[in-house]
């Protein structure tokens, strides 16, 4: 087989999986109404999706907001500009790195959760079997997960911010010295609720969809096989990550650049 | 009818009539379609020609809501057992139940009882998929099959991997629940001597075809030499024991191409 045959078969491919994800997202989205009157169901996912990823998270950012809080400082601090912290964590935090780092490690814990289990399920018939038991497996086992993904990536990602925001004090204003008053002050100053904070919010919504579509539908389309798992989790992490920093890109030049 | 994954064919205008109330065994060598054969008729596979009618109701041309209407009136067993790793028996055996009715817990509970009762298993019923051997996974999945009293009930490969004891007791339960809930039931195995001894009726199918058809009685008095061979378990016939190779001495000689 030619190069260009080879390139034809892989478009082809790439096209109709494009397509069956689609389908699939589709049947998904059709499926969350039945969800109403099961709240109990996405309880127990946003349980193990969102509250298990909160430890993650919560050590995650204050990590971050801490190597911001001595990168920003450094910095500042050549321009006698120090009292700025404040502003440059909370900004760096909730337009970016808040929404963008969330929703990788969300792909690395639940992401990759989702993508074993739903994966594990159709390997061990049960999805099958649900099947036959007259349950669509789509109002049973993926709208809940994938609900519970799009719910709480957002949430996660404002707490990501939140303890971030703290971290660059307790380096800032507990270590480098800094006025806390100024760190304060200057970030409700100048962090606008509109255009900095719900920016970012609707980011890491976009975020949670795709990392959530992406996680629930490898795990329903990978090949019942442990192979066909394994192979489906990695991509599952690895699709998240591409898909996540393309989709900030564009979405950082729609609102904030001139795209 | 006629099904295909790729350019293989499984089913090539393969005809099957099931006898109301009765037992019927499909059998055949592996790899021959026989679990497809039930996925078809469940609908979650779609034949490329043909139709499958359950209770006179073309199941490929039904609405997915018809579909699981009727789905609800079919019972299947998985060779695996498929239970659901994250309930324990109690609340396998009530999931379709709880999925599908708005019975109350306490009537929800006696129906489940009866059902694992029925299976031998009602003392198990607080158990963890985890903790049951293969014979008991398979009882609970039998359990939950026929939780919602079907009218056909699917068997795929319901002997394999168990002990003699453990074999025995499905072979009972199976002839024993088509009796007793007057249910219609298809057993798809290779296990001849097993399915043979439940069955009022047998299909043999292979290449995608009936190869032969008849009561277990009739089979083994008038059989074709290929049936005879797949029931009496011969490893040489018209299936033969040797892949196609070359002459045996050419290649001892060096002068094949192996």
């Amino acid at each position: 087989m030619g190069a260009f045959q080879r390139l034809g078969q892989w478009s082809l491919s790439v096209l109709e999986r494009l397509g069956r994800g689609h389908v699939f997202l589709f049947r998904t989205l059709m499926a969350l109404g039945p969800l109403a009157l099961r709240p109990r169901l996405l309880i127990r996912e946003l349980y193990s999706v969102g509250v298990l990823s909160l430890l993650i998270i919560v050590v995650s950012g204050f990590f971050v907001g801490m190597v911001l809080g001595y990168q920003g400082y450094i910095t500042l601090v050549d321009f006698g500009a120090a009292e700025a912290l404040g502003t440059v964590v909370a900004l760096s935090l909730v337009r970016e790195l808040g929404p963008v780092v969330t929703a990788l490690l969300f792909a690395g814990r639940a992401g990759s959760a989702l993508t074993a289990e739903i994966g594990l399920m159709k390997a061990t018939e049960q999805l099958s079997s649900m099947e036959m038991m007259a349950v669509d497996p789509f109002k049973r086992v993926i709208a809940p997960r994938f609900l519970a993904g799009v719910i709480s990536l957002p949430l996660l990602a404002a707490i990501f911010s939140a303890v971030g925001v703290m971290g660059g004090y307790g380096i800032g204003v507990g270590v480098l010295g800094v006025d806390a008053g100024s760190y304060w002050s200057q970030m409700q100053a100048n962090v606008d609720l509109f255009e900095d904070v719900m920016n970012g919010v609707i980011k890491s919504m976009v975020f949670g969809l795709v990392a959530a579509w992406i996680a629930v539908f490898e795990g329903y389309d990978a090949p019942p096989t442990s192979e066909g798992v394994s192979r489906a989790t990695t991509r599952t992490v690895v699709h998240t990550a591409l898909a996540v920093l393309a989709l900030d890109f564009i979405l950082t030049g729609l609102m904030f650049g001139d795209l | 009818m006629h099904f295909a994954r790729g350019d293989r064919k499984i089913f090539d205008g393969v005809d099957i009539t099931i006898p109301q109330g009765q037992v019927t065994a499909i059998m055949g060598p592996s790899g021959t379609g026989k679990t497809t054969l039930l996925r078809l008729i469940g609908g979650q596979l779609k034949p490329d020609r043909g139709q499958v009618l359950v209770e006179g109701q073309d199941v490929h041309r039904l609405s997915l809501r018809e579909l699981y209407r009727l789905r609800r009136r079919m019972g299947m067993l998985f060779q695996s057992g498929a239970l659901l790793t994250d309930l324990n028996v109690f609340d396998n055996v009530a999931f379709p139940i709880r999925e599908n009715t708005r019975l109350p817990e306490s009537v929800l509970r006696h129906l489940v009882l009866m059902k694992l009762e029925s299976v031998g298993l009602r003392g198990a019923w607080s158990l963890q998929p985890s903790e049951l051997s293969g014979g008991m996974a398979r009882r609970v999945a039998l359990a939950r099959a026929i939780a919602l009293d079907p009218l056909l009930m699917m068997y795929d490969e319901p002997f394999t991997g168990l002990d003699p004891i453990t074999k025995a007791v499905i072979v009972s339960l199976i002839r024993r629940l088509n009796d007793a809930l007057a249910m219609t039931s298809i057993v798809v195995s290779h296990d001849v001597a097993e399915a043979n001894s439940i069955a009022d009726w047998v299909y043999l199918i292979s290449d995608g075809r009936v190869v032969d058809q008849g009561s277990p009685s009739q089979l083994q008095q008038d059989a074709s030499a290929w049936s005879r061979q797949f029931l009496e378990g011969l490893p040489d016939g018209p299936v033969p024991f040797h892949y196609p190779a070359p002459d045996y001495l050419d290649d001892l000689m060096g002068g094949g191409q192996s």
